[in-house]
């Protein structure tokens, strides 16, 4: 395998394994200090339980979350060496300031709140696992900054042979940048909250600890709903950006081959990228102009409109593109039929056994959004600016194809081993009271 | 201000970030390091457990704030060395995985060999990242075989010379003097009197390959040209060998923090001597000088520099108050009740 491919192949590896961790560590954080706070408030002990339940699975989710981060951050430089030197005036800055802001307050606060029940006063510990909380998602806003740049570069100036920082203002409110990040992050409130309702639901399918998992389910029903629906509407505004920004992407996403006014949306199709057409395909007209930009008669750039090298791969762009919006509608009917029952789930046992199937969707769902937005950028690393086949370090590829294996094998352990201990918890409940 | 300013202030950050990497997280390498050889039982084994645990993972901060601020200050030195030293480099990142990873898990399941084998690769998961971090410090020192272009004309086996393995063999010692003190401070009864003790054998190793590793130096590097230039630098490694020498001292009266903070001092002392000599380098070449990545050819944009200088003005010192509190708050004497009884998180 050449260095190019292996690299390709480990980052991708990294990245979507540290994400299979982090969206549950946002949201499932921040669902901590809520019941946390609730128990303050009213000084009910199930309130107290549940923080320390699902706080315990934070915990166990949280530490892959951190380790598989730290590879991250080195890849930049094993692997994409030249990247790092044409970029690293702007993308290295905003990696240095994740770190200085956010990783410390998370790793020093998550340990004042495992090691802190009778060591710091109950409001001291609230606090502890809302700076937890905040942090998380603090480290989600920069990181994406990082990535909004490399989807939307803005802000800089070819100068001395590399990018430049030209105004940090444009570069942390690239609009691209934060509709990004609204969009990534509710997502992840969206799958820890079917994370908890799930959970909720298998145990109250079982009638155990009834109160205490229809007081946690209250709470997750509102919240999914919430963000269910919120994502879903972002989720429009964002495409129609990427309409705006990256038309190569858009026209992968759709497997539009030809630049058309009034473009249909294309229901299904087969894309056949050696022929440039789609072997079968159901389409609805005028809608693809209409959801892009906002218009039934626009025009929507076709991939055989750019170079055949500057276009990314069609089939799995357009399928990751399907796979991640059919998941999210069944998301927002989902999280109202939660919603409605919520306060007495156990009236509608069949949402509860939806519930309990669709907890590994979510993590689907936004896998799949990263793959529309990573595959869905290529061949550039940094759209328009630099391709991905620049940047890959000047190494063997023995060493890359040895570390790829070893990322392979060695993830793939680990994950085992922390959905297992996820599940174990899980099902065993709360301590009793 | 003239843009050579900040490359320096970038500079002079980069080593503080380094030494205080080392003297935070050296103590819990250190005590990972030493757990099969100190701990007789499940509740020693739990014990130093718990001295670390509240703090490993802010410690292990400090070297990803390192290698990030590297990026920032210096993408050409980070692009370069990150690539230069990929194998060392995914040694140590596994490494710290697996450590990261047995920390949490090795308290989930009630089962003897399920803690034993977690124990193994916590103790591996220590040894490894002082090990790399050691022989890439030493070889940086040395220089790298890296051409004009910034390409690594050597092997994994380059980095394993005698000098890069002293190295390695200084940053172990260094650590486990460094957990020894730590975990006899935090720690009871039987378990402590052994860390004392053992504090003691280990530390004349220290003493030994850390005088050796800074004489052979003057032989084998280029790091004592800058004190000749300016004899003011020769507080760095004074520093080193007042730390060196109060270690004992303290060791001999029980004055387990003391002891701690005097193998703290020496770290620090013989970081800040290390990056002083490298001055104004960062990634030395050894095959011509003039290959070499220095702040001045490798650093960010004025603007960036800048930029970064306000964000650590303001947010370090935040970053030191809090870290400061966390340990005034969590650095008591554990009790027997305390490690026996098994908070449902550790």
């Amino acid at each position: 395998m050449d260095v190019l491919w292996a690299s390709r192949l480990q980052f991708a590896a990294a990245a979507f394994f540290h994400f299979l961790f982090v969206p549950l560590t946002l949201g499932l954080s921040i669902l901590t200090a809520i019941y946390e706070t609730l128990y303050l408030k009213k000084g009910d002990e199930d309130y107290k339980r549940a923080a320390k339940f699902w706080g315990r699975l934070f915990l166990i989710n949280f530490a892959l979350g951190v380790v598989t981060g730290i590879t991250l951050e080195f890849q930049f430089g094993t692997n994409w060496r030249y990247y790092s030197e044409y970029v690293g005036d702007i993308f290295g800055s905003l990696l240095a300031i994740e770190a200085t802001l956010a990783f410390f307050l998370e790793s020093t606060f998550i340990a004042v709140w495992a090691f802190g029940w009778n060591r710091v006063s109950p409001k001291v510990h609230c606090l502890a696992i809302w700076l937890t909380a905040i942090a998380s998602n603090i480290s989600a806003l920069w990181i994406l900054i990082a990535n909004g740049w490399m989807q939307h570069p803005v802000g800089f100036v070819i100068r001395n042979g590399r990018a430049e920082l030209k105004s940090f203002a444009e570069v942390v409110f690239n609009k691209f940048a934060w509709l990004e990040f609204l969009h990534t992050v509710p997502a992840a409130y969206v799958l820890s909250g079917f994370f908890v309702l799930g959970v909720s639901a298998w145990h109250l399918l079982r009638k155990n600890e009834v109160e205490f998992f229809k007081k946690s389910f209250r709470v997750a029903a509102v919240w999914t709903a919430i963000f269910a629906l919120f994502v879903f509407i972002e989720g429009h505004l964002h495409g129609s950006e990427v309409a705006h920004t990256q038309p190569t992407k858009l026209a992968a996403m759709e497997a539009l081959w030809e630049t058309e006014k009034g473009a249909p949306f294309a229901l299904f199709a087969i894309p056949d990228e050696e022929n440039e057409r789609n072997l079968l395909e159901i389409k609805i007209p005028k809608v693809l102009s209409l959801l892009a930009f906002h218009s039934p008669e626009a025009e929507v750039k076709g991939l055989k409109a750019f170079p055949k090298e500057e276009r990314p791969p069609v089939e799995l762009t357009y399928w990751s593109f399907r796979i991640m919006v059919g998941l999210g509608i069944w998301f927002v009917i989902l999280a109202f039929w939660a919603f409605k029952n919520r306060e007495n789930p156990l009236l509608a046992p069949k949402m509860l056994k939806a519930l309990i199937f669709t907890i590994p969707l979510p993590y689907i769902a936004i896998e799949a959004g990263w793959t529309v937005a990573e595959v869905g950028r290529q061949p550039w690393i940094v759209y328009g600016m630099m391709k991905t086949a620049e940047a890959v370090s000047p190494i063997s590829s023995a060493q890359v194809t040895i570390t790829l294996l070893a990322f392979l094998v060695f993830y793939t352990v680990l994950g085992v081993i922390d959905f297992w201990l996820l599940a174990h918890y899980a099902r065993k409940g709360p301590e009793p009271r | 201000m003239e843009h050579n300013v900040f490359q320096i202030i970038w500079f002079v950050l980069w080593g503080v970030l380094w030494a205080v990497y080392f003297v935070l997280d050296g103590f819990d390498l250190g005590a990972g390091i030493l757990l099969p050889c100190v701990a007789k039982n499940e509740t020693e084994r739990r014990s130093i457990y718990q001295a670390i645990g509240p703090f490993w993972d802010g410690n292990e901060v400090w070297l990803i704030t390192a290698g990030g601020a590297t990026f920032a200050a210096f993408p050409k030195t980070y692009a370069v060395m990150f690539s230069g030293l990929y194998t060392a480099l995914y040694l140590l990142l596994f490494a710290l995985i697996i450590r990261g990873v047995a920390i949490e898990f090795r308290g989930k399941v009630e089962s003897l060999s399920w803690r034993k084998f977690w124990d193994f690769l916590f103790w591996i998961g220590s040894l490894v990242p002082a090990l790399i971090l050691g022989v890439a410090f030493a070889n940086i020192f040395k220089g790298i075989p890296i051409d004009e272009n910034g390409l690594f004309k050597g092997s994994l086996l380059t980095l394993l010379n005698p000098y890069g393995l002293l190295g390695g063999v200084v940053f172990i010692l260094a650590f486990a003097v460094h957990g020894a003190t730590w975990l006899a401070f935090r720690t009871n009864g039987d378990l402590r009197v052994r860390l004392l003790r053992d504090a003691k054998i280990l530390w004349v190793f220290e003493l030994i390959v850390a005088v050796a590793f800074m004489l052979l130096s003057l032989k084998l590097t280029n790091l004592w040209g800058n004190y000749l230039k300016a004899p003011v630098l020769f507080v760095f490694p004074l520093l080193a060998v007042v730390g060196l020498m109060l270690i004992p001292i303290f060791l001999n009266r029980e004055a387990m923090l003391q002891a701690f903070l005097a193998s703290g001092l020496a770290i620090l002392g013989f970081t800040a001597w290390g990056v002083g000599g490298l001055f104004p380098n960062l990634f030395p070449s050894s095959l011509n000088p003039e290959w070499s990545l220095t702040i001045f050819n490798s650093s960010s944009s004025p603007l960036t520099l800048k930029i970064m200088t306000v964000v650590a003005l303001i947010f370090v010192p935040i970053v030191l108050a809090y870290t400061f509190w966390t340990y005034r708050t969590f650095s008591y004497r554990l009790t027997e009740k305390e490690v026996a009884y098994e908070e449902p998180h550790y």
